[in-house]
């Protein structure tokens, strides 16, 4: 029994552990401070489907090999542009959405080529680089959103030049798959159409591990010399899992958009790779392993912390920012810790 | 004929090898030009920026040569810096004596810290940077918890001027005026002509002095043209403030903070030092080889330690240095950029990865303060936009640290791939 | 002391590594002024020996040692390499410990560095002293000098020819004080034949200088030409002592390999009328430690050819090479048509499996499945157990477990599930997943490497028995690379002994131990050009 025990904490872990023994104290917390339990559950669920695209994003990259993918600010790049072509293009509802994807998906394969490109040359200090990559691609593109040549009055600013910072989606495609379907219960609103489409994009990746391309992915992250060995071209199989890990980021980021009912853009997309990484390192992925599973623990878990915290802290203390605190410390510590547990051996 | 194309050889290497910093001396002369400032406004900003930036670069440039990469955790540093401004500001202690206390007080934060990203650093072998990037942001959560809610909750703290006015945590900018503002800056000033002509008459006779010393020696001949350049160099620039000084000139206006750039000197000095006792050779031998330094009977472990925590130290005092010009600290922002901007104009000095010299640090400040000084203005004028330059000079303080990391780790590969091949 | 005292004695010296006997009473006594060469078949006991010696933290990891070291009449428990150092024991290792970016003298000194006070050293410590650059130069002249080396003690080691560098790992040890017994290890592997000439004489003056040396080669001629007694090792247990003297060449080689076959049920003799399925000409394979320098070689259809040679000879390099796995160039030729060199998909599609040395680094995704272990090579490249709908493929989960689970009954392969990761398995298991792997490729030439290593005695004689089994009932060619000769001469049909990375020379396993050891050693050709020229 002890060893059964034993067992089941080594493969859950401890940092998941931790979080998952935290989560459940804030829901005690926040149902003994009177918080309406239902109505965080539901945004719990809204957050859940939000980010999950982009928390897949790092499977293919991790399991190809290339680690953390904190370049994810590339594909999010390309996701935005999509979502204002699409505006530009003067479209609404689900047809704005689905334009959005489809301009999105060719241009983060374009970039995706590139970035392969670039990591297949940086072997073994891709992390580092893929940092800098997404930081100075965030800031070229600031230069960009002030020089591109749209023109909805949505878009740009009034007066002055480029795009603004924020736009609002009302009208145009805000929450279209949010409301899809939706259902309340309990007192719970349930995104259904988020959530439908989000399981889906999964499940096409589990298909997609599970062809014979995602087979010699693995292997390729999981050994390159055995890959070679089996007559597997390892430079290709990064690279497929370069360009899937940028083209969830750009559907993932149109996703996100939708349903927070707002285009950010400027510095926001700068660390948005980093709540991707820390979101399936706590689902129990580590730099080398990750898998859906992963992803959909460590979302729900991330999320969930990040939503519930706010609040109960809130009520605790009048101090709004222990909840975005909290975020850093527990993000970047989970991502340290993953670090150290790579090279500890050594 | 042979000789000519051992020149253009020598040239053609000479560019390849130093491409980032010639790019960047054309975009810094470029962007002067279209900023359309005055030569001396844009002389006395550089110096401004020259004096409160050069320390927090030159601690960086012992990590690098124990092999650790670039510290991107030089922040946890200046972290301990602005702990103790915090301390002293609180205890009220202004001018010199307070600035004492702060270097003070900064030292043993900063070697606890200092211990703690090293120990981290040891864990991921290898994986040190992007390890030490994310230990910036992690520290950089903890130290706002502490100072923006144990402060007044747990810490407890009454000071109507630093808390803010719940009674927890922090106020967000400290000023620093009537306290440590200039304490160390506005000692001692001189106006710019008179510095260059101190310098200048220093140089010489130092020249002098050593050339006289060396006439037993050998090397003669060697020394004689290098230290003529210099010396005439020296020489022109007497001139020049001589001439300066007669004049109007603006140049007359602007004043140099003589012991700040002192105590720059004097951290030059010190990494001159450390590098040729028997620690600064453990560090490089690390820095070359942890394996064989190991077989050697180094603790390798500890070297990097010890490493790290100069490192930190410095670092801290860099913060120092860089507040009393500054004026005001922003408590929750001052340190955050820091490790970026610094590494950044490191390796625009024409460092790398595992290459740093002293020289390449202060040209590195040099040209990258240029930049930052002159790319607003530029942008506005040719883009109409000061924002674009602005993003101009973020995009480039990223683009470089993740060009030269990109380089680095091709050359690597390519090395590897030639060392097969044999 | 007296002059004809032991100054290093290790007495009955023993070692297990997990229940492993690998050292059975080994004696050895080495006098002041005396090079004691040790002889020894890879795996014989040397490198266990020297770490006992060095007081390496393998030897104390896994239960220590039983014997006693004697030095300089004292009895001595050397716990560290740091230790070993301090009681006088040196060594010449095989890959220099040299930092290319020093100077020759920084090199010698290396954490050895005279210092002088200086003010900030007086307060904070000795860490801070300034190097003597001046005192440091001087004593690396003069160990320079002692060996009789005309180069610049300032000038950087990188870029110097190898030859200068391991004379700098040379002077380095001389330079220690206290240095009392010194150790080469395999030292003119990498060199030139001059190199090795003035190495050879430069040992004799360090011996002069009344150093006892310890020099482990396997070069016999070397042994001959300089050292003044003989220790053989074999299976860990000493073989002999003998003085330079009272032996030679041929007596040595015989000595080193000794007769040890036990028959593993052999196939009936082959004809030689077979046609060649395999011929290698010219190869060249860059694999660091184990370089192929241009071979040739002719394997007929059906044999099994064993691949012997010592340690980074390049025995380990063909396979390697053919598979693609390394800088290779020459010309491969199977069943007459020409391979693809550097291309592993080639070399699979011609329908060659190679069973790797390199078990946990090449052959086995560690954290996966036996069952995808198995398949996946077959997935890749023979497009198997996979199910296609239209441009989409999934794997056929069905077709895999039959397989897998047939692999694993035929195989004996022990394992809780077929979904168990490898990782856990023990190195005997883990091999025959391997070789279920190469058989699921279905190939007509199988490529073994080192197939019993690090697997015990049981399980080596399944694997080899399977060999034999495949070659006898499915007609498969198996080329089997392996240092461990008795185990080639058990199962081979012929055995191609590899020396600098060529061929030696071609035996059959009932040849005698004096060939099989001068090949080994790399003598038999030598020996055989005089033979010619004498008549």
């Amino acid at each position: 029994m002890m060893e059964r025990i034993n067992e089941f904490y080594k493969n859950f872990g401890l940092p998941r552990l931790i979080i998952a023994s935290f989560l459940i104290l804030l829901c005690i917390a926040a149902a003994m401070v009177g918080l309406p339990l239902p109505a965080l559950f539901s945004a719990v669920l809204v957050r859940f489907g939000m980010h999950g695209v982009l928390v897949l994003a790092m499977v293919p990259a991790i399991i190809a090999g290339i680690g953390l993918n904190f370049g994810l600010p590339l594909g999010i790049l390309c996701g935005l542009l999509g979502g204002l072509i699409s505006i530009e293009l003067d479209l609404v509802g689900f047809n704005a959405l689905a334009t959005a994807i489809l301009i999105a998906i060719p241009l983060a394969m374009l970039v995706g080529v590139a970035y392969g490109w670039l990591l297949n040359r940086v072997k073994g200090s891709e992390m580092m680089v893929a940092t800098y990559v997404g930081f100075s691609a965030v800031s070229l593109m600031s230069i960009g959103w002030l020089l591109l040549p749209l023109y909805s009055p949505e878009i740009v600013w009034p007066i002055g030049r480029g795009i603004r910072t924020t736009i609002v989606l009302t009208g145009r495609y805000d929450k279209v798959l949010n409301n899809f379907l939706d259902f309340s219960i309990f007192g719970m609103h349930i995104p259904t159409g988020l959530l439908l489409f989000m399981l889906m994009i999964c499940f096409l990746m589990w298909l997609f591990l599970r062809s014979s391309v995602g087979v010699a992915m693995k292997a390729t992250g999981d050994n390159p010399r055995f890959a070679t060995a089996s007559g597997i071209n390892v430079n290709k199989s990064r690279m497929i899992g370069t360009i899937l890990s940028t083209v969830l980021g750009a559907v993932g980021i149109i996703v996100f958009s939708q349903s927070f009912g707002f285009i950010q853009l400027y510095q926001a997309p700068m660390f948005m790779g980093f709540g991707a990484v820390a979101a399936i390192l706590i689902g129990g992925a580590s730099v080398k392993k990750a898998s859906i599973t992963n992803v959909l623990i460590g979302t729900l878990l991330f999320q969930g912390m990040l939503v519930i915290s706010l609040p109960v802290a809130n009520k605790i203390m009048t101090l709004g920012s222990l909840a975005e605190i909290s975020r850093i410390i527990i993000s970047n510590g989970i991502i340290l810790y993953a670090l150290t547990q790579v090279s500890g051996g050594e | 004929m042979i000789e000519k194309k051992e020149l253009m050889e020598k040239t053609k290497r000479f560019f390849v090898g130093n491409m980032v910093t010639i790019v960047f001396v054309a975009l810094g002369i470029l962007g002067f030009i279209y900023s359309g400032l005055s030569l001396p406004f844009f002389v006395n900003e550089l110096f401004i920026r020259i004096t409160r930036n050069s320390l927090l670069v030159l601690a960086l440039i012992i990590p690098v040569l124990a092999g650790m990469g670039l510290n991107f955790a030089i922040v946890l540093g200046a972290m301990a810096g602005q702990v103790a401004i915090i301390v002293v500001t609180h205890w009220g202690i202004v001018g010199v004596k307070g600035f004492l206390l702060c270097m003070l007080l900064a030292v043993p934060v900063a070697l606890i810290f200092g211990y703690l990203t090293g120990s981290l650093l040891n864990k991921t072998k290898g994986k040190e940077m992007i390890a030490s990037l994310i230990l910036g942001f992690f520290a950089n959560g903890l130290y706002q918890l502490v100072f923006l809610i144990f402060i007044g909750t747990i810490i407890p703290m009454q000071n109507e001027v630093l808390v803010l006015s719940s009674g927890v945590g922090l106020r967000v900018t400290i000023d620093l005026t009537g306290g440590i503002k200039y304490a160390i800056d506005h000692i001692w000033r001189l106006t710019i002509p008179w510095a260059a002509l101190s310098t200048s008459i220093l140089t010489m006779l130092y020249i002098s002095i050593k050339f006289y010393l060396s006439k037993t020696r050998k090397t003669i001949k060697q020394m004689t043209t290098a230290h003529l350049y210099y010396f005439s160099a020296a020489m022109l620039l007497a001139l020049w403030s001589i001439y300066i000084m007669n004049t109007d000139s603006l140049f007359n206006m602007l004043r140099v903070p003589i012991i700040t750039v002192l105590a720059i000197l004097l951290v030059c000095l010190f990494t001159v030092f450390i590098m040729k006792t028997k620690l600064g050779q453990d560090l490089k031998t690390v820095g070359q080889d942890r394996h064989i330094a190991t077989v050697a009977g180094i603790n390798s472990n500890k070297v990097r330690l010890t490493a790290i925590m100069i490192s930190t130290v410095l670092a801290a005092w860099g913060q120092l240095f860089f507040l009393q010009n500054l004026g005001t600290m922003s408590t929750y922002g001052s340190h955050e950029q820091v490790g970026m901007f610094s590494i950044a104009a490191l390796l625009i000095g024409g460092a790398s990865v595992s290459k740093a010299t002293i020289g390449q640090a202060l040209l590195g400040v040099v040209l990258f303060h240029t930049l930052f000084i002159v790319s607003p203005l530029a942008g506005r004028n040719v883009f109409g936009d000061a924002q674009l330059g602005e993003f101009f000079r973020a995009f480039v303080a990223y683009g470089v640290i993740g060009l030269s990391l990109g380089m680095h780790a091709w050359k690597k590969q390519i090395q590897a791939r030639n060392s097969l091949k044999g | 002391m007296k002059n004809n005292d032991y100054i290093l004695q290790m007495k009955k010296i023993s070692k297990e590594y997990y229940g492993n006997r690998v050292l059975k009473g080994i004696d050895l006594s080495v006098k002041a002024g005396e090079i004691h060469a040790i002889l020894g078949e890879n795996g014989a006991g040397k490198s266990t020996l020297m770490n006992i010696l060095f007081g390496m933290t393998v030897i104390h990891e896994t239960g220590g040692y039983e014997g006693e070291i004697v030095l300089d009449g004292e009895t001595i428990n050397i716990k560290s390499p740091v230790e070993a150092l301090d009681f006088g024991i040196g060594m010449v290792h095989q890959e220099f410990m040299l930092i290319p970016g020093y100077s020759i003298t920084e090199n010698i000194k290396l954490n050895r560095e005279i210092t002088k006070e200086n003010i900030v050293s007086k307060i904070f410590g000795d860490k801070l002293k300034t190097l003597n650059l001046k005192e440091m130069s001087k004593d690396a002249r003069k160990a320079l000098d002692t060996l009789e080396m005309d180069i610049d003690e300032w000038v950087k080691v990188a870029g110097m020819p190898i030859g200068y560098m391991q004379f700098v790992e040379i002077a380095r040890e001389i330079d220690k004080k206290n240095i009392k017994v010194l150790v080469f290890d395999e030292p003119t592997a990498v060199l030139t034949e001059s190199e090795a000439d003035n190495l050879l004489k430069a040992m004799v003056k360090i011996k002069e200088s009344g150093i006892a040396i310890l020099f482990i080669t396997h070069r016999l001629d070397e042994v001959m030409e300089v050292a003044d007694n003989i220790t053989i090792l074999r299976d860990g247990e000493l073989v002999a002592t003998k003085k330079n003297n009272e032996t030679n060449v041929m007596e040595l080689a015989e000595l080193m390999v000794g007769r040890k076959i036990e028959k593993v049920a052999r196939s009936k003799e082959k004809q030689d009328t077979a046609e060649t399925i395999l011929s290698i000409n010219n190869l060249k394979v860059m694999m660091p430690g184990e370089e192929v320098k241009g071979l040739s070689l002719e394997v007929k259809a059906g044999e099994i050819f064993g691949i012997g040679g010592l340690a980074g000879q390049g025995k380990i390099g063909i396979a390697n090479g053919i598979m693609g796995l390394y800088p290779t160039s020459g010309e491969i030729t199977i069943e007459g048509e020409k391979l693809k060199l550097n291309n592993p998909q080639d070399a699979l599609k011609k329908n060659i499996a190679f069973v790797s040395e390199d078990r946990r680094g090449m052959g086995l995704l560690l954290d996966t499945s036996i069952e995808m272990n198995i398949v996946i090579t077959s997935i890749q490249n023979k497009g198997t157990f996979i199910k296609k709908f239209g441009l989409f493929t999934q794997i056929n989960n069905k077709e895999i477990k039959a397989h897998a689970s047939n692999m694993i009954k035929e195989l004996d392969i022990r394992c809780r599930s077929e979904k168990q990761v490898t990782r856990r398995l023990s190195g005997g298991n883990q091999q025959k997943v391997c070789i279920a792997r190469a058989l699921t490729l279905e190939p007509t030439i199988l490529f073994v490497s080192e197939p019993t290593r690090g697997i015990d005695v049981g399980a080596k004689k399944l694997v080899l028995d399977t060999l034999v089994k495949l070659n006898k009932e499915l007609g498969m060619t198996i080329i089997m690379t392996s240092s461990e000769l008795a185990e080639l001469r058990s199962v081979c049909d012929k055995i191609a002994i590899i020396s600098e990375g060529k061929v030696e020379g071609i035996l059959s396993p009932d040849a005698s131990d004096v060939d099989f050891g001068l090949m080994m050693a790399g003598e038999y050709k030598k020996m055989h050009n005089k033979g010619d020229e004498l008549q």
